[in-house]
C-alpha cells in the first residue's frame, strides 16, 4: 500500500493558499444534498458541525455525553497558541510552525503543521467574535502568556478554563445551527461501528445509551472527532468516558492507525494516592511559568517537610539540566526528568512518586494576589484534592498520561485511507509528531473543525455527485448492526466473575509499566505476550450485569474496555517496531550518553501506519516517509 | 471509613423509584465521592446486584456531568461539583443519602442520572452570538475593558450542571439562564442580539417548566462555578427593557 498524503505542490508557505484557490467548491444549493455524520462534539466535532451546518450541509452529530457541552475538550486549562505576534516579541507563522515541528521531534508532516500555524490566527478572531472571554490587559487588548516550551508569548487564555470557554463557543455555535435546522444532535449516543458501502464510509452503527436501541445512520461522509485513547492506561487525565472505540472500529474496518505508540505524558499532575484512584488530575502546565520544580539533592531528605530542606540541599533539576528553557522544558523532557529523580529515590510524597512545584519565589516577587489571579482555581482544586495549601507548601506533582499524538492516519484533506472517512482533532495522527507542545491541542481541534475541513471536505464530496445514496436497509448496514448486536450479546452472556474495571486496571498497569514513560524491547515483548492472555480471560470471565435494552453503564464500559484490550497490543507493537527514541516515545536502548532521546532519522523518519489483518493475525506496517523540504532535521536540544 | 448509603434506585423514567440501603465498606478518606460510588458498585456487581447508574465524566469539576444530591444538597458539602467531594468531609459510620437532581424539568433516566436536555434547548433559543466561521474581524480590533471581560468570564464559567435548578424550591433555572445572558450580553459582540436573546431564552425556560426566582439564593449557595445570584437581577433588568421595547416594536 502506498500512502499518498496528497500534499499540494509549491513552496511550503504557499501550499494552503494554492489549495484553497484551486480546491473544489460545492455550490450552496448542492450542499444541502449532502449529509455529514460527525461523531464527537468536542472542539473538533462541534466546530466542524457548526461550520458545516452554517454552510448548508445536513449534519448529524453524535456524542456519548448528555450534552455536547461536556466533551472532554472542556477540561483543557492552559491556553491556545496563535501566531498573532500581539506582543511584538518576534513571533510569526514560521516560528509557530517550526516550534511545533521541533516540539514534535520531527515526526510530523511539514505541510499539515504549516497550515495549522497559518490558520491559528483566524481561530482567535473567530473565538473572540463568538464571545469567548479571553484574558485582557487593562487597555482592553488581549493578553498572552508564554507556555510549555515556547520562547515567545503566543498563548491566549481564559483564566485556567481556556478549553471550557473555547468549547462553549463551539457548542453555542453548534446549538445555533440546531435551531437553524441544519444540525441534528444525538447526545447519549455511542458509535459502535463504521459502515462501508463499496469501500466508502457511508454510515455508522450507534447505540442509544438510554434505550439500548442499536441502529444505523447513513450519510455521504463520516467525520470522526472522537478524541484520544489515553484511557488505555486506565489512569489518565482523560474523562472516564473517553475511549478508542470509534477509531478502533474504523481501524478494524480498514482505516490505518498512525503512530499509536506516541502518547504524551503530562509532567504536572497530582500524584496517585492509592489503588482506588479512578483518574488523575492535571494541573495546568502554565503553572511552570511561575513555579520552580525541585527535589532534595539527597534521598535521605525526601521524607522531610519541604520547609526543612534548605535552599542548597534542593536540586532544581530542570533549571540545572536545561538552563535555557529551565522549568518550561517541553512536557516529554520534564516528565522523563521527574521519573529519573524519583527512580533515584529522591521523589517526595506517598510512594516517593512526586516532585515539588514551588511558587514561593514567584509569590515573593509578584505578590500572592498575582499568583491568585493567574492560578487561583488550580490552587483551590489542588487543596480540595490533597488537603494541602500550595501558597504555603510546594505542590506535589507527577507525570500522567494526558494526550495521544497517534490516531487514524489522514492525508492533507484529513481523510483516512478509507474514502469518505475523515478524522479530525486528537483522533487523527497528523500535527503533533512524537510530542505535542502545550496549548497546541486546542489550536489543532479548532483549526480542523473551523478552517480546514470546510475546505477539504469538497475534495471528496464533489466526487460523489450523482452517486446513489447509501440505503440504510441494505446489507452493509444490516450486517454491521448484526455484528454489533452479537458482540453486545456476548458481553452480556459471558456472566463471569470479574468486573470490567478489574480488567481495565490490569491492562492499565501493563501499559504504564511497559509502554509508559520509558520502554524497552524486553518489556514490550512481555506486554505483547500478556495482553492477549488478559483479553482471552476477559471474554471468558467478565461480568457485565443487566440487559442490553436498558440504560446500562456497565455494558458501555465493557465494550470500551474490550477495544482497549486489543488496542493496547497494537500500541506495544508500534513502540517495539520503532527502534529509536523521539519525543514522548523513549526507548531506553536508544539514548545519548547524558540520557536524552536518540532519534534515528535515517530509518525512522516516517509515519508508522498499521493495517488490521484479522483478529488473530499480526497487523501490517506501512510507512509514509516524512519528507522535510523546509526544515533541517536537528537534534532537539532545550539546554 | 465505613458508611451506609441510602441510594435512589429507579429503573426508568416511567417507573416508580425507591431508596435502597447499601454498605460502603473500607473507603479510604482520600477517595472522592465518586470513587466511593465505584467501590460500592464493584461490591454490588460481586454480589450479583446491578450497579448504581450515575452520571460523571471528567472527574475534575469542569464538565458538569456529575449530578448527585447528597444528603439533600446538590453536589453535597462544599462549593464544588460532586466529583470534587472527598470522603474526608464525612463522619465514619454516617448514613449518606444519595438522590438524583430533583426538578420536574430534569426527568430521571435511571437511578441517579437525569435528562438535562432542557438546558440545551434554552441555549438553542438564543444562548449564542450569530457569527459565521471566517467572518470575524481581527481579535484586537475591538478592545474590551478588562472589568467587562472579567464579568463576562465570571458568568461564562457556568458549567451547566443544573445544581441551581435542583437546589431551588421553585426549580428555577434563572441562575443558569442569567449566566449566559450576562456572559454574552455584557460583551460588545453580544449586543446586537441582546434583546432577542434574553426574551427567547427566558421564554424557553418557562416553556420547559422551570419556576420563577423568589430570592431563596439556594442556587448561588450550591453553584460550583460561583455564579452570583446578582446576575439574575441583571437578567431581569435586561428582560424588562427588552419586553418594553418589544411592545413598541423596537426590539433589536
Amino acid at each position: 500500500m502506498i500512502l499518498d498524503a496528497h500534499i499540494p505542490s509549491g513552496p511550503l508557505d504557499k501550499k494552503w493558499t494554492s489549495y484553497k484557490n484551486s480546491g473544489k467548491i460545492i455550490n450552496p444549493a448542492n450542499k444541502r444534498k449532502f449529509k455529514v455524520l460527525i461523531v464527537g462534539s468536542g472542539l473538533a466535532g462541534a466546530s466542524a458541525a457548526a461550520t458545516l451546518g452554517e454552510q448548508g450541509f445536513q449534519v448529524e452529530c453524535f456524542c456519548y455525553q448528555d450534552s455536547p457541552r461536556r466533551a472532554h475538550s472542556i477540561a483543557a486549562q492552559g491556553g491556545i497558541n496563535a501566531a498573532k505576534n500581539y506582543q511584538n516579541d518576534g513571533d510569526s507563522v514560521y516560528r509557530l510552525f517550526y516550534d511545533t515541528i521541533k516540539g514534535g521531534d520531527f515526526r510530523s508532516r511539514e505541510a499539515n503543521v504549516h497550515r495549522l500555524a497559518e490558520v491559528s490566527a483566524d481561530i482567535i478572531d473567530q473565538c473572540v467574535a463568538q464571545g469567548v472571554p479571553f484574558a485582557r490587559e487593562y487597555g482592553g487588548l488581549l493578553a498572552n502568556r508564554s507556555f510549555g516550551g515556547a520562547q515567545v508569548s503566543r498563548t491566549f487564555y481564559a483564566r485556567g478554563q481556556t478549553g471550557q470557554q473555547l468549547l462553549l463557543g463551539a457548542y453555542q455555535a453548534l446549538e445555533a445551527q440546531v435551531t437553524a435546522g441544519t444540525v441534528k444532535m444525538f447526545p447519549r449516543t455511542e458509535m459502535m461501528d463504521l459502515v462501508l458501502v463499496d469501500g466508502h464510509a457511508k454510515g455508522i452503527v450507534v447505540r442509544d445509551m438510554v434505550t439500548g436501541e442499536i441502529r444505523a445512520h447513513s450519510g455521504d461522509t463520516v467525520l470522526l472527532c472522537t478524541g484520544g485513547y489515553g484511557n488505555v492506561f486506565y489512569l489518565s487525565t482523560n474523562a472516564k468516558g473517553c475511549n478508542v472505540t470509534a477509531t478502533f472500529r474504523a481501524y478494524k474496518r480498514g482505516a490505518l492507525f498512525g503512530n499509536p505508540c506516541f502518547t504524551q505524558i503530562h509532567p504536572t499532575c497530582i500524584p496517585v494516592s492509592g489503588e482506588y484512584q479512578s483518574k488523575l488530575t492535571l494541573m495546568s502546565e502554565s503553572l511552570r511559568n511561575d513555579g520552580r520544580v525541585w527535589v532534595p539533592k539527597r534521598k535521605e531528605d525526601s521524607a522531610k517537610e519541604p520547609s526543612q530542606i534548605p535552599e542548597d540541599a534542593r536540586d532544581y533539576y530542570l533549571e540545572r539540566k536545561y538552563p535555557c528553557f529551565g522549568n518550561l522544558a517541553p512536557p516529554d523532557i520534564s516528565s522523563r526528568s521527574a521519573k529519573e529523580v524519583c527512580d533515584e529515590g529522591r521523589g517526595v510524597g506517598p510512594g516517593g512518586l512526586g516532585v515539588y512545584l514551588d511558587f514561593s519565589d514567584a509569590i515573593n516577587r509578584l505578590g500572592r494576589h498575582v499568583i491568585e489571579e493567574r492560578y487561583g482555581n488550580l490552587f483551590e482544586m489542588y487543596e480540595n484534592i490533597t488537603a494541602e495549601n500550595a501558597y504555603e507548601r510546594p505542590m506535589r506533582i507527577y507525570p500522567a498520561v494526558h494526550y495521544t499524538m497517534g490516531g487514524l492516519w489522514v492525508d492533507y484533506n484529513l481523510m483516512s485511507n478509507i474514502p469518505g472517512l475523515h478524522v479530525l482533532g486528537e483522533a487523527n495522527f497528523s500535527d503533533h509528531g512524537a510530542n505535542r507542545l502545550g496549548a497546541s491541542a486546542l489550536m489543532q481541534g479548532l483549526a480542523d473543525g473551523y478552517f480546514v475541513i470546510p475546505y477539504t471536505i469538497g475534495s471528496y464530496l464533489t466526487g460523489q455527485f450523482g452517486k446513489k445514496k447509501a440505503d440504510p436497509s441494505s446489507a452493509p448496514f444490516t450486517d454491521a448492526i448484526a455484528d454489533v448486536k452479537s458482540r453486545v450479546g456476548k458481553l452480556l452472556s459471558t456472566k463471569g466473575k470479574k468486573s470490567v474495571d478489574t480488567f481495565h486496571r490490569e491492562l492499565g498497569h501493563i501499559m504504564w509499566e511497559k509502554c509508559g514513560m520509558a520502554r524497552d524491547k524486553a518489556g514490550l515483548e512481555e506486554a505483547i505476550a500478556k495482553i492477549p492472555q488478559l483479553r482471552e480471560e476477559f471474554w471468558k470471565d467478565v461480568c457485565v450485569p443487566g440487559k442490553g435494552e436498558t440504560y446500562n453503564q456497565a455494558l458501555e464500559k465493557a465494550g470500551r474496555v474490550a477495544d482497549f484490550l486489543e488496542f493496547g497490543e497494537l500500541m506495544c507493537r508500534d513502540a517495539l517496531a520503532r527502534n529509536e527514541s523521539c519525543g514522548g516515545h523513549f526507548r531506553t536502548e536508544y539514548q545519548t550518553p547524558d540520557g536524552e532521546a536518540l532519534r534515528d532519522d535515517e530509518n525512522y523518519a516516517h509515519v508508522a501506519a498499521w493495517e488490521f489483518k484479522g483478529d488473530n493475525a499480526e497487523p501490517a506496517l506501512h510507512k509514509e516517509p516524512l519528507v522535510y523540504e523546509e526544515v533541517k532535521l536537528a537534534t532537539r536540544s532545550y539546554k | 471509613m465505613n458508611f451506609t448509603l441510602r441510594v435512589w434506585r429507579q429503573n426508568g423514567p416511567d417507573e416508580a423509584g425507591r431508596f435502597e440501603d447499601y454498605p460502603a465498606k473500607n473507603i479510604p478518606e482520600d477517595a472522592s465521592f465518586l470513587e466511593m460510588m465505584d467501590i460500592v458498585n464493584e461490591d454490588l456487581i460481586a454480589g450479583g446486584i446491578e450497579p448504581i447508574n450515575f452520571d460523571h465524566d471528567c472527574r475534575e469539576g469542569i464538565c458538569g456531568m456529575c449530578s448527585l444530591t447528597i444528603n439533600g444538597v446538590p453536589h453535597g458539602p462544599g462549593r464544588g461539583t460532586t466529583c470534587q467531594v472527598y470522603m474526608r468531609k464525612f463522619e465514619d459510620g454516617q448514613t449518606i443519602t444519595v438522590e438524583p437532581w430533583r426538578a420536574d424539568s430534569f426527568p430521571v433516566l435511571r437511578d441517579l442520572a437525569v435528562n438535562r436536555a432542557a438546558f440545551d434547548r434554552i441555549i438553542q433559543a438564543g444562548g449564542f452570538i450569530s457569527e459565521r466561521s471566517g467572518s470575524a474581524p481581527d481579535a484586537n480590533a475591538l478592545p474590551i475593558p478588562k472589568p467587562v471581560a472579567d464579568i463576562s468570564m465570571d458568568a461564562a464559567a457556568c458549567i451547566g450542571c443544573g445544581a441551581c435548578a435542583a437546589a431551588c424550591p421553585n426549580s428555577s433555572a434563572m441562575l443558569f439562564v442569567s449566566a449566559k445572558v450576562v456572559h454574552l450580553g455584557s460583551l460588545p459582540q453580544g449586543k446586537p442580539e441582546k434583546d432577542r436573546r434574553v426574551l427567547n431564552m427566558v421564554r424557553q425556560m418557562d416553556a420547559e417548566g422551570f419556576g420563577n426566582c423568589s430570592n431563596y439564593y439556594a442556587c448561588e449557595a450550591v453553584c460550583p462555578a460561583h455564579i452570583p445570584a446578582a446576575f439574575i437581577a441583571r437578567m431581569n433588568r435586561e428582560y424588562s427593557v427588552a419586553s418594553i421595547k418589544e411592545t413598541i416594536g423596537a426590539t433589536i
